[in-house]
């Protein structure tokens, strides 16, 4: 954003007061990401940088807290579920997903609004009201404090993003295409999965990332709906942060950031190949 | 069959089987609308079990009322023909003291006697007394001598109380939840101040998500328009300073918070080191209201910069140029022409942030302290430690209510279709 050169010295101030403040809120959003990843190698028990640590010296800088997680079972046991329940619920919410938005991407869908409506309203309605639903409920059936009932109750979470990205790739799909498929003697299996599927599949892959980190980023349900041994990784950190608060907690998070980093590259990726697809402009 | 080139056809136009096309095309209408249907029924079903029910079930649970109903039906049922002035007769008390040993027996006194305490305080210890010795007594007349065992048996408030809570359906709790009561004459007021709580929790929730998303809209626009006019290799890489946060975990980010602002923390330690305060001075900025609004703000900006930044983009800069060369100063061109076309990413931002504030429960449970606690935090203590799901299902409902008139009211705005992620 280069300025022209008819611009007074208020104009020039104006501009780098708001070139400043942009760089601010960019500040406000990064910051508290990274400053938890050098503190996480912290040698001391403390949650601040020590003197050592500004000072570079190599002995202010551990990973014990690394060692920790591995050391200690819960984390291990927790990490286990986590990826159980998310892998689980979302295949549960791709598959579901993916097929349900290939009927609302028709026109002829009858009541669309309101059956749109529907399926977003997980993602709607606030967690602490679904989590209360659901622990009736799932209490009433015997789902309550059981991998399946959280499975379930995380897939139905993580449904809307798969809708609405899987959605989202179908504006710009050519329907002349499966039409051409159908013609030359496809059946509706046939042209899904040699037409529709390759040309959706960046959207239904981003939508199954979304679900993913849905699952495994959960708390609210987990704190109502599991007990002690469906624990997961946010709930053993939900009690780290609450009781002992330690710096393992900080190398958990910087993992969780890094898993966070790689998906959200994925999903960068995907989007920008499915664009290139469908044929719009790169970027 | 076809129709020879030149001669018109007569009668409706036919099909190639044969039936005319009207009635051919509506069939084949039909069968791609049960075609759609058929593909969104797996996910709508899936939907309604496991989630609707689950919400509609704590809808019911709000105005459900079962316990006294079922154990006491007896006394109810004397008490309908009891006028609700003085004390009911000799047959009320008779049946109240058999029903509250049957109570015991069956290990149901407890409940009855906690949903009547909800109501009415001092109700548990007087029904517990009572039940102890009546059990001894072997015949009436029961209004005496309950009457003797304590004297509130007397009152005329302690029947109306039970005959009110005896409704299997009940508005009871969307009364507490909203911090009234039933009065002893059955008119409906305010509680005493000392006992009003969840009306200074609404407001304090608006209060709380009116700043958050006042704060996201100021700290968004400059940004989003930042990023809306930079090429495009350099919004995309700073793009990702926007993305990184959305997908980084909430409790991640509200431990962060914890670490940055608590009392020994990072921003304290800058302070102090600084010199702008003292080592004795340092700003309690966490476990408050600052540290809930500060976290807040922070984890919701994205919500507003990426809608925000998706209208900017389709703003062509030929509308300000035309402006500025029109003779109307930057801010005025700012204002008068840029500002009015972001107006719908404006609402669809606020409105979402708004929404997810309005129910947010982890950031404020970890950082809110006293002062920083939300609607959402009394549902989950409700729910968590005093066992009244009543009332955490009511509360649920007045907010479930709110978040259901802001969606509607974005759908009419910006329509779910137009929802994106990332």
């Amino acid at each position: 954003m280069a300025l022209p050169p008819y611009v007074g010295p208020a104009g020039r101030a104006w501009h780098y007061s708001f070139l400043i403040f942009c760089g601010l809120v960019f500040l406000f959003l990064i910051a508290p990401i990274l400053v938890i990843i050098p503190l996480s190698f912290n040698a001391e028990p403390y949650f601040t940088f020590t003197e050592g640590m500004l000072a570079f010296e190599s002995d202010a800088y551990s990973t014990r807290w690394y060692a920790d997680i591995v050391n200690n079972p819960q984390w291990v046991f927790s990490a286990g579920n986590s990826v159980i329940v998310a892998v689980f619920a979302t295949l549960i919410a791709t598959v579901l997903g993916t097929v349900a938005a290939l009927g609302l991407s028709q026109a002829h869908l009858p009541y669309k609004p309101a059956v749109m409506g529907l399926l977003i309203s997980p993602m709607i309605v606030p967690l602490i009201i679904s989590a209360a639903g659901m622990f009736f409920f799932y209490s009433k059936i015997g789902l309550a404090q059981t991998m399946p009932g959280l499975i379930l109750a995380h897939a139905v979470l993580g449904t809307p993003f798969v809708v609405i990205t899987v959605t989202a790739t179908l504006v710009g799909f050519d329907h002349s295409l499966t039409r051409a498929s159908e013609n030359l003697g496809a059946g509706p299996t046939r042209t899904f999965f040699k037409i529709q599927m390759p040309l959706i599949l960046p959207g239904v892959v981003s939508g199954g990332l979304f679900a993913f980190i849905t699952s495994f980023d959960e708390v609210v349900v987990v704190f109502f709906l599991a007990g002690f041994e469906q624990r997961t990784i946010p709930r053993q950190m939900w009690a780290g942060i609450r009781e002992q608060i330690s710096p393992t907690i900080l190398a958990v998070a910087t993992i969780l950031v890094c898993i966070s980093i790689a998906l959200l590259t994925t999903v960068e990726l995907l989007r920008r190949r499915s664009e290139r697809l469908r044929g719009m402009s790169p970027g | 069959m076809t129709v020879d080139a030149g001669t018109a056809p007569s009668g409706p136009i036919l099909a190639a089987d044969g039936t005319p096309l009207k009635v051919s095309l509506r069939k084949a209408q039909r069968v791609r609308k049960l075609r759609a249907f058929a593909l969104v029924l797996p996910l709508l079903a899936f939907v309604l079990i496991t989630f609707i029910l689950p919400i509609v079930d704590m809808l019911f649970r709000s105005v459900d009322n079962p316990v006294v109903a079922r154990n006491l039906p007896i006394t109810l049922n004397v008490l309908k023909e009891w006028d609700g002035t003085g004390t009911p007769d000799e047959t009320a008390y008779a049946a109240i003291a058999k029903e509250l040993v049957e109570a015991r027996e069956n290990k149901e006194m407890g409940k009855v006697a906690t949903r009547l305490n909800f109501e009415t305080s001092g109700m548990r210890s007087l029904i517990g007394k009572s039940v102890r010795k009546i059990r001894r007594l072997k015949e009436g007349p029961y209004k005496e001598a309950l009457i003797k065992i304590d004297k509130r048996w007397a009152n005329t408030e302690i029947w109306s109380t039970i005959k009110r809570i005896g409704a299997p359906y009940t508005h009871v709790q969307y009364l507490a939840a909203l911090d009234m009561k039933t009065q002893p004459d059955g008119s409906v007021g305010m509680q005493p101040e000392d006992r009003q709580i969840y009306g200074q929790i609404f407001m304090r929730t608006l209060w709380i998500s009116l700043l958050v998303t006042g704060f996201c809209l100021l700290l968004a626009y400059p940004v989003s328009y930042l990023l809306a006019t930079l090429p495009l290799r350099y919004s995309n890489l700073l793009m990702v300073m926007v993305l990184l946060p959305f997908w980084t975990s909430l409790l991640v980010r509200t431990t962060s918070w914890i670490v940055l602002l608590q009392r020994n923390g990072v921003v304290n330690d800058l302070l102090v080191w600084v010199g702008i305060v003292g080592e004795d001075g340092r700003i309690q900025m966490i476990y408050n209201q600052t540290g809930t609004l500060v976290a807040m703000t922070q984890i919701l900006l994205p919500f507003m910069i990426l809608p925000l930044y998706s209208v900017m983009k389709t703003i062509s800069p030929s509308y300000m140029r035309a402006a500025r060369s029109l003779g109307a100063k930057p801010a005025t061109a700012f204002v008068r022409v840029y500002m009015p076309q972001t107006a719908a990413g404006v609402g669809a931002g606020c409105l979402l942030v708004f929404i997810l504030s309005i129910g947010y429960y982890i950031t404020p449970a970890l950082v809110g302290g006293q002062s920083g606690t939300m609607i959402s935090n009394f549902i989950a203590y409700h729910m968590k430690s005093s066992l009244n799901w009543s009332l955490a299902a009511a509360l649920g409902t007045i907010l479930l209510a709110a978040v259901l008139v802001l969606y509607w009211l974005y759908n009419k705005i910006v329509g779910i279709d137009n929802m994106k992620l990332g």
